[in-house]
């Protein structure tokens, strides 16, 4: 059984149809993404799943149904969902962002017990803790996002475009503590990446997405030898 | 120099009834972007029902609790069942309710109450005390007291525990709280609740000098909108250091500018709100407005 399983979901904003009927599943400790151009879905799949967006079709998380939840109650069952725009409270402190984090589990304690680990992979957060979360810079506020979900001890990790405006180098940083926690921790993730390279690197398997429905998909190898996403989105 | 001091402190008593309900107003304002034109009668109606109370036997200080209970809870029930219907609705419509809450509630108490003026006790003795030269009353002091110490029990809640840092996050970022597991509703409700015990304890302190009828915080609404401009309407401290400071200001005029006097007190507080948004429109504590292009 699929950690993570989408049947036939659309969804639309209005009268526009945003998905077609989409289908895809993420297996317990597997690194998927799901790749696409501006405006292919790829956001509003996310959205969908963590239930921000209304939809019909069928998303079921750990066998059960969860197409009428409200994000909150999806948080609540262990998705943490790193959105478009990083979803940070920039006039709020570093501290209060990443304590946030562990709301869903009661804060006190989970924070408590969940922050060092957190911290191992992020330790300059400690010395920045009283900053107002908006004076980061881009990279270091995607890394606080990330950091801030890893609190809640997922079991399905979402994110949205992570190397979206971040330099070369911040991007391999942080594809390199997510391949890290698959492999060290087994924690799934669904990634959804402009950036094919990195993203096919990361995962295990791949979608993509095209107008609101899959195109392709296959494993990161398949993909990266299939004519058409490499000449669309690998650029070779 | 004495009689200045005077004036001073007791602008300070009035200046903390308007931080409080100022307060109450940049509450809801950070929360929705909305201005509650309610909040007043809010504050008018537990303030009878306090009366209420206390005509029933009760002693203050049991009623005075009792009433922010019942304000909290008519606070959050008002939110659940009036405002959560337009909560998607664009913020001129929720403006409007709010209008519409202030009549309801001003039309009820007058039906409840009956519309002629009632006196309302002090808790505090009318006793004055000399400091350095300085006469200060009693309840001045005491309404300083009592308005503060809300203040900063709302501060201290908000600062320190679980349910004020998420209301805090729903506050700058519904969506990304949601994502979060916050139920943002459950959170405006909350402060909803909030205002409505600020507005509570500011009605309080005011009826002894005002006395109760159902306008009678339409005057005191005024001089908490233009402090809440004048401290930047969406600051907590601004709310609180504009009450204060307007209240002195006011005073002060009144006291020294003869023109002034008592009756051109409410247009100088509007004057002062008037200067404040040309000369800083975000006031003295606020966040300007930054719109990106």
């Amino acid at each position: 059984m699929p950690l993570l399983e989408l049947r036939d979901v659309e969804a639309r904003y209005g009268a526009i149809r945003a998905l077609h009927g989409v289908s895809l599943t993420v297996e317990e400790g597997e690194v998927v993404s799901l790749l696409g151009a501006n405006g292919a879905g790829k956001t509003t799949t996310l959205r969908a799943i963590s239930g921000a967006v209304r939809k019909t079709g069928d998303v079921t998380f750990d066998g059960k149904s969860i197409a009428r939840h409200a994000p909150e109650s999806v948080a609540r069952l262990g998705v943490a969902h790193v959105p478009e725009g990083r979803g940070l409270f920039g006039e709020l402190t570093v501290w209060d962002n990443l304590r946030m984090g562990a709301y869903v589990r009661g804060e006190r304690k989970t924070f408590k017990q969940e922050a060092p680990r957190v911290l191992g992979y992020f330790p300059w957060l400690e010395a920045r803790k009283h900053q107002q979360a908006g004076t980061l810079s881009g990279g270091e506020q995607q890394m606080l996002s990330l950091a801030r979900a890893l609190v809640s001890r997922p079991r399905l990790l979402m994110l949205d475009e992570p190397s979206l405006g971040l330099a070369p180098t911040v991007v391999r940083e942080l594809f390199g503590i997510v391949k890290h926690l698959n492999a060290e921790e087994g924690l799934s993730v669904l990634v959804v990446e402009q950036n094919a390279n990195i993203a096919l690197d990361a995962s295990a398997r791949a979608y993509v997405l095209e107008v609101g429905t899959i195109a392709v998909s296959g494993t990161s190898d398949e993909l990266r030898r299939h004519e058409g996403v490499r000449k669309s989105y690998l650029g070779y | 120099m004495a009689a200045f001091l005077q004036q001073v402190v007791s602008g300070l008593a009035s200046g903390a009834i308007f931080a409080s309900l100022a307060l109450a107003l940049v509450l809801i304002y950070r929360a929705t972007d909305v201005i509650n034109f309610s909040q007043g009668e809010m504050a008018t109606f537990t303030t009878y029902i306090a009366w209420s109370l206390m005509d029933n036997g009760l002693s203050y200080w049991p009623a005075f609790l009792l009433t922010l209970g019942i304000a909290f809870c008519g606070g959050v029930a008002l939110e659940r069942t009036v405002i959560r219907p337009f909560e998607n609705k664009p913020e001129i419509t929720i403006v409007i309710v709010t209008i519409g809450i202030l009549i309801a509630l001003n039309a009820a108490t007058g039906w409840i109450w009956g519309a002629e003026v009632k006196s309302f006790d002090s808790p505090f003795p009318n006793t004055t005390h000399e400091i350095g030269g300085v006469t200060i009353s009693t309840v001045d002091v005491g309404t300083t007291v009592v308005c503060l110490l809300t203040v900063i029990a709302l501060w201290a809640f908000f600062r320190f525990t679980t349910l004020g840092l998420a209301m805090r996050s729903a506050a700058v970022n519904p969506a990304a709280s949601r994502l979060l597991g916050v139920r943002v509703g459950r959170m405006l409700a909350i402060g909803w609740g909030f205002a409505a015990v600020l507005g509570a304890v500011a009605g309080m302190m005011a009826a002894p000098t005002v006395f109760l009828d159902p306008g009678m915080m339409l005057v005191v609404l005024i001089y908490a909108f233009a402090a809440a401009v004048l401290g930047g309407i969406d600051s907590p401290v601004g709310a609180v250091v504009g009450g204060l400071l307007l209240g002195v200001i006011v005073n002060l005029l009144g006291a020294y500018v003869d023109f002034v006097g008592s009756e051109l007190r409410l247009p100088s507080a509007l004057a002062i709100l008037l200067l404040a948004l040309i000369i800083r429109p975000q006031g003295l504590f606020g966040h300007p407005t930054v719109r990106r292009v």
